[in-house]
């Protein structure tokens, strides 16, 4: 049984649908209004990709090619400028196949363990919540640490949502090294036989190098115990996020060594979020999940496939 | 990886030299430069389109094409314009004679409301006032604990009702609260919202009616994108906020939101939010605001860089040596030195508001100053230092000594002599400012016609 299947496709439509609105409704109108490629189209079809976040350079790459097959393929009408306009800006995805289409795939170890990591207040604990619960659902046993000891009632808020989801939690009052709940965590797990572990981190910026460190330490503790951990690396990134995004996910990259996936939310808001595809392009890191609201099961698994499809769905 | 404007323009430039001619094209490629820098900062594409306009005209106006050093007189106008946008004035929270004066803040999810809450409490509080917090944030997981934690964390009291959910109710009981405590300030704190969500814009809108706040702060973050402008627009129309708060300026964003906001709501940005600790709260500056979107602080030293060619502190010297009558051929020289140090007087002068437009139809020759500098050094120490000692030996001596005509050794003599007078003149000036010093040179050139 497939994830989307569980939640209903019309969900994820749904959530985009703003975001149709801005991009692809006006690439339509843009193409009904002209529907000639020349430069005043261009530098509208610009203005569109900018104002998703895109950047300068993912702009005029798409730009470019779009110009070029538009005098190879001599395209026609506004279908079939609309799918090469949706091919090329799929090609620039990076595309992986994710187990996580289901959340009842076959963990290649137990405890399967996820950090999640990002800037302040982008929704990752929201996000960690929201996942738990998916884990839950599908039959696994969940335990999530509270590495967040810096923010007020970080706790408190973890613990809510690990209420929500019907999981364990391991949270520290006394400590307030976030390293050492990390490390009790995936203990408490080994010696329980969890299936999934996971992390949540305090909020943090990228330039701030002590804060990167406690990071690195965090990951260190966790691989005494499970030398293949983490599993999983996900960073989040709110989808208002401008092309500051490109340095978040380097930064974190590279205190971790390495990330394996992006979760983007607030994508129910008017924000575009095109700010991944830079990242896609930059480092080749797929985005694993959305969020598109704030209640537990306004998560969905990204695939690029049908999230462009439902971009330039009419 | 994000490549500075001055690198990315003195690229530019010197294609601009290579190709020897600077065209309308060279600078639309320069201006294009620019464009790219403003969306690699986030400022929205609007807001950029429209300030690329206003600086080409400008640039225009100030005849950059006629300039030898375009891409610094544009850096000047690009950086001029920016903190003009910006805002110069810088306004603070207003309050009234009301107890309690109501603080309302307003934002997305995860902008930084509850902590800026949290600073600004404290800092009205170290500028005397007596604040108290309201929890009003009745839908995010332990909002209210957070509020209550941070406001142990400072030593000021938390208005609470975790049985309430009605945001309205729970801020009227706090200003009775307020009111019954001596508490002269409220800042009330909210729940995140999207702009799109008309039910919780609607409950905001509410708050405000009940509350009628002295002061309504926008908080946003400062990596926010394109979208920073649709949002604040959507709570601007909503709610008309007098200010704007920006978070996380910590970060290494470059801010262009806090340029596309003001530029599309006009509401001054009052404050910056610095770090996490709960004295990190800034009175937020627009001019540094300018730089860090074009770059950091690359651009202000680039501009300085352009400004100081023109050695204030010499030019200092000079004018206290007039004052004191002492100028003589050795500060002559020293000046001349000075002004081609500058590399060419009209793209100096062109930076000067006015001096362009002097300047259009004079073409400005170094051959004219290499002359001068030659009659000079071909005179004694002591000519040099005492200028009254030239008669017509020594003026014969020195033509013959330096190559020139003795008509031509007078005419640099009385140059000089107008220089003086000159000088004199602008030393009784009691203008010091920079624009005063640097207008200096625009009257010599009309000496040396
Ligand atoms: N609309 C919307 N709001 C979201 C989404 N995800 C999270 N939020 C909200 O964003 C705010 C911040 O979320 P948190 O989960 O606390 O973010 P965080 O990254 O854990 O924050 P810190 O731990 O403080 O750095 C909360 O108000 C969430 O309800 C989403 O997909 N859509
Ligand atoms: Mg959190």
């Amino acid at each position: 049984m497939s994830f989307l299947d569980k939640i209903g496709f019309g969900k994820l439509k749904e959530g985009l649908n703003k975001t149709k609105d801005n991009l692809i409704g006006k690439v339509n109108r843009l193409v009904n209004a002209r529907g000639v490629i020349d430069d005043e189209f261009l530098e509208e079809l610009e203005e569109i990709f900018i104002s998703s976040d895109l950047g300068m350079d993912t702009a005029e790459l798409l730009i470019t090619r779009i110009k070029e097959r538009a005098v190879t393929d001599k395209y026609i009408d506004q279908k079939e400028l609309n799918e090469l306009i949706n091919s090329e800006i799929r090609k620039v995805f990076y595309e992986t196949t994710s187990e996580f289409k289901s959340f009842d795939f076959g963990l290649k170890q137990t405890p399967f363990v996820i950090i999640v990591v990002g800037v302040n207040g982008v929704g990752k604990t929201t996000s960690i919540g929201k996942l738990a619960n998916n884990f839950k659902k599908a039959g696994k046993s969940v335990l999530i640490g509270s590495a967040d000891t810096f923010r007020a009632a970080a706790n408190d808020q973890l613990d809510i949502w690990a209420k929500r989801a019907d999981v364990e939690i391991i949270q520290s009052k006394s400590t307030s090294d976030p390293a050492s709940v990390a490390f009790d965590t995936v203990n408490s797990a080994v010696s329980k036989g969890t299936d999934v572990v996971i992390i949540d981190t305090a909020g943090r910026l990228h330039n701030k190098s002590h804060l990167m460190e406690e990071l690195k330490k965090i990951k260190r503790v966790i691989q005494k115990v499970i030398p293949e951990a983490p599993h999983e690396t996900f960073i989040v990134i709110d989808a208002t996020t401008g092309q500051n995004g490109l340095n978040q996910a380097l930064e974190f990259s590279k205190a971790l060594d390495g990330l394996t996936g992006i979760i983007l939310t607030k994508l129910d808001g008017t924000a575009k979020g095109g700010i991944v595809l830079k990242i896609n392009k930059e480092m080749k890191l797929p985005v694993r999940f959305i969020g598109v609201g704030e209640q537990i099961d306004d998560l969905q698994v990204f695939d690029s496939k049908s999230f462009t499809e439902a971009l330039f769905e009419k | 990886m994000l490549d500075d404007l001055t690198n990315k323009l003195e690229t530019v430039l010197k294609k601009i030299r290579g190709q020897g001619k600077i065209t309308d094209t060279n600078i639309d490629e320069s201006l294009r430069e620019i464009r790219r820098v403003l969306f690699d900062a986030d400022v929205n594409y609007k807001v950029v389109t429209k300030f690329i306009n206003d600086v080409k005209e400008k640039s225009i106006g100030l005849n950059v094409l006629n300039s030898i050093t375009p891409g610094q007189l544009i850096v000047k106008v690009i950086n001029d314009e920016l903190i003009k946008l910006m805002g110069a004035e810088r306004s603070g929270i207003k309050f009234s004679d009301r107890i309690p004066s109501v603080i309302l803040m307003v934002g997305l999810q995860g902008s930084g409301k509850t902590t800026f809450s949290a600073k600004l409490a404290k800092h009205l509080k170290s500028k005397g006032r007596n604040p108290l917090l309201a929890a009003c944030d009745v839908y995010r997981p332990a909002a209210i604990e957070q509020l209550r934690i941070l406001g142990k964390q400072i030593s000021i009291p938390v208005y609470t009702d975790d049985n309430e959910k009605n945001p309205v109710k729970i801020s009227n009981a706090a200003i009775q609260y307020a009111r019954e405590n001596a508490r002269d300030t409220l800042i009330v704190d909210t729940a995140g919202r999207l702009a799109i969500d008309e039910e919780m814009m609607n409950e905001v809108a509410a708050l405000k009616k009940s509350l009628n706040p002295e002061e309504i702060l926008f908080v946003v973050d400062a990596m926010t994108g394109q979208d920073a402008v649709n949002t604040a627009k959507a709570f601007h129309d909503k709610l008309d906020f007098d200010g704007v708060v920006l978070t996380k300026l910590d970060g290494d964003t470059r801010g262009g939101a806090a340029l596309s906001i003001k530029a599309v709501v006009n509401v001054p940005i009052k404050f910056s939010g610095i770090g996490e600790k709960l004295d990190a709260i800034e009175e937020f500056h627009p001019d540094r605001m300018a730089s860090r979107i074009l770059g950091k602080g690359d651009i202000v030293s680039f501009v300085e860089k352009a400004q100081n060619e023109f050695d204030l502190s010499e030019s200092g010297k000079l004018e206290e040596k007039l004052r004191k009558n002492k100028f003589d051929y050795n500060d002559f020289l020293a000046y001349l030195a000075q002004i081609k140090k500058m590399g060419s007087l009209s793209g100096l002068l062109s930076m000067i508001p006015g001096a362009g437009k002097m300047l259009k139809n004079q073409e400005v020759d170094d051959k004219v100053l290499v002359k001068i500098e030659s009659v000079i050094q071909s005179m004694t120490k002591k000519e040099r230092e005492n200028p009254n000692l030239l008669n017509g030996t020594r003026r014969r001596r020195i033509a013959d000594g330096s190559g020139n005509s003795i008509q031509q050794v007078n005419r640099v003599i009385k140059q000089f002599e107008d220089m003086q007078k000159m000088m004199r003149q602008f030393s009784k000036d009691k203008g010091r400012g920079i624009m005063k010093k640097m207008k200096l040179p625009a009257n010599f050139m009309n000496q040396l016609k």
